[in-house]
């Protein structure tokens, strides 16, 4: 049972973090059709931002993770506006191709300015195990729970009630119209942009304090990004969070109940994405079109 | 108000569509602009809009002026704070939204302060979507999802809005109360209105002018009363011959034959 629940917890901890990746692939994705194959490079950058700012500006860290979260928000509005918006009207296979080349760009870019070696993150979230209902989980996972809540709260918030955020879903349902309403488009993928940035960013931060260090390797979970979007379906923003948690549940319970000489972790929850998709091609949560008869 | 000026349009470089068109809309009035089927109706209408643009095509020639002011270089997003705003051919409701959402999506580039009195006043031209306001929009029937269209315009508070096909698929009944409420729209709050229509009975009564376009150009306009009562348009838009009867398909020839010396 104790296990269990620290499996459950971790596995949440970590699902939280993917769905936060996830949601910024999504968003992008739903409002300018655009397969974001960097979406683990925003994730490193936003961890690098945070050491930069954190262990070799000396800023205060809560001061420091903001400074790094906007730092972001910036660098995913300039990639938009540098990189992909000479690609509009260009075939989606020619600008998945660029976001892949985009990924490894980002990476040489980072391994030029902060090294290649692994660097140690900044001790900022205290790591003292906790005890709930007598499994010990590391209080940083807790937070890395309840952050990954709070920003999916706001974002809802941002989607319902905000101008900007009902612009954003009327671009994603039809762009011309969208267009005719005197809406900015290219100011909406800017603005997608930068949202996927600062989910990102916040996911490698917390991924960062959880492993105690940072690396171009950390980019790697957003491999895992892909998992989670098409299961929860490509253009749901709930199904990001509801894949996220699934994902890493399943990888949690597969490393921790069968027998780790297989390594059956990682490859679980492709397995499980392959059954899905059998049964819902659209993925858990894909928008089905509204048919009036 | 509006006035274009030999406007030519070019779609993908080479497929030449207005061929030097001219047209003017004075403030207040609801203008017809009636025609076949790919004679440039919508594309007028985008022209105007900026909507031309994802779609390839461009003005090569002529200029748009509204209020005195060259229009036809500026994006769409800067020709909607002018006070344009064209309700798009098939209503193009956003679906996924709901009627609330669509509503104050229309209402982008207006101030917050305004937007509670603009819905309210929309919910009162169009009592049928108060009742649904937080349905999604692509449940609506297609009478509803033209009233929201046209309700969608009405939050950007524009000085002309442009109508394209407003009648579109819908029964005759319900073509009757959005012509209604056209009307009143114009009456009542002082808008301009831009109407490209292929009933051409329901727009010249409707219009207090009216163009005739054929194959990108303008060949006849006018007072609609004389329209009605002009030989041409009597045969080939309102489907009657000089004696006042339905036309038979037997001079079917001699129709094309006029068409073309028209155009």
């Amino acid at each position: 049972m104790e296990k269990f629940i620290q499996l459950t917890l971790s596995g949440v901890a970590n699902g939280a973090i993917f769905s936060l990746v996830a949601l910024g692939f999504v968003l992008i994705y739903k409002s300018s059709d655009v397969i974001n194959f960097a979406q683990g490079e925003l994730l490193m950058i936003g961890a690098y931002l945070t050491y930069m700012t954190v262990q070799q500006f000396g800023l205060f860290w809560p001061i420091g993770v903001v400074v790094a979260v906007i730092l972001a928000a910036v660098v995913g509005a300039l990639i938009e506006s540098l990189v992909l918006r000479p690609l509009i009207g260009e075939p989606a296979i020619s600008v998945i191709m660029v976001t892949i080349g985009l990924s490894s760009l980002l990476r040489g870019i980072v391994g030029a300015i902060w090294g290649v070696t692994p660097l140690p993150a900044p001790q900022f979230l205290p790591r003292d195990p906790v005890k709930i209902l007598g499994a010990s989980v590391g209080l940083d996972k807790l937070l890395a729970i309840g952050l990954a809540l709070l920003l999916f709260g706001l974002l809802t918030l941002f989607f319902r009630r905000s101008n900007e955020g009902i612009a954003m879903r009327a671009v994603a349902d039809d762009q011309q119209a969208a267009l005719s309403m005197g809406i900015s488009i290219k100011r909406i993928w800017a603005v997608a942009w930068a949202i996927a940035a600062v989910t990102a960013a916040v996911g490698g931060i917390l991924l960062m304090s959880i492993f105690g260090g940072v690396s171009g390797t950390i980019g790697r979970v957003g491999l895992l990004v892909f998992p989670v979007v098409i299961l929860g379906g490509l253009d749901s923003i709930p199904g990001a969070i509801i894949g996220g948690l699934i994902i890493g549940l399943l990888q949690a319970f597969a490393g921790g109940y069968l027998p780790p000489e297989l390594g059956l972790g990682e490859v679980v929850p492709y397995v499980v994405l392959i059954l899905i998709l059998l049964v819902r091609p659209y993925g858990l949560f894909g928008q089905t079109r509204i048919e009036r008869v | 108000m509006l006035e274009l000026n030999n406007i030519e349009v070019i779609y993908s470089d080479v497929i030449l569509v207005l061929k030097g068109l001219s047209l003017a809309v004075k403030e207040g009035q609801i203008v017809a602009l009636l025609g076949s089927n790919g004679a440039g109706k919508s594309t007028t209408l985008k022209a105007i809009s900026g909507l031309l643009k994802p779609e390839n095509g461009a003005v090569t020639d002529g200029e748009i002026r509204f209020l005195g002011q060259p229009i036809h270089k500026k994006d769409a997003a800067s020709i909607v704070r002018t006070g344009i705003f064209q309700v798009m051919e098939g209503r193009r409701v956003f679906e996924h939204l709901t009627i609330d959402e669509n509503l104050r999506a229309g209402a982008y580039t207006q101030k917050h302060a305004v937007l509670h009195k603009d819905l309210e006043m929309v919910y009162d031209y169009f009592p049928r979507l108060r009742e649904r306001h937080a349905q999604k929009a692509g449940f609506l029937s297609g009478g509803e999802q033209q009233m929201l269209a046209i309700g969608r315009a009405l939050m950007a508070q524009p000085k002309l809005i442009m109508l394209d096909e407003p009648s579109l698929g819908l029964a005759p009944l319900l073509v009757e109360e959005i012509f209604r409420i056209i009307k009143r729209i114009n009456k009542e709050h002082g808008t301009t209105i831009l109407l490209v229509e292929q009933n051409a009975r329901l727009a010249l009564d409707a219009a207090d002018h009216a163009y005739i376009m054929e194959n990108g150009r303008i060949v006849l306009d006018g007072d609609p009363a004389d329209l009605k009562d002009n030989a041409d348009v009597r045969e080939f838009y309102l489907g009657l011959n000089e004696v006042g009867h339905r036309k038979s398909y037997r001079e079917v020839k001699h129709y094309k034959r006029r068409k073309r010396w028209l155009s």
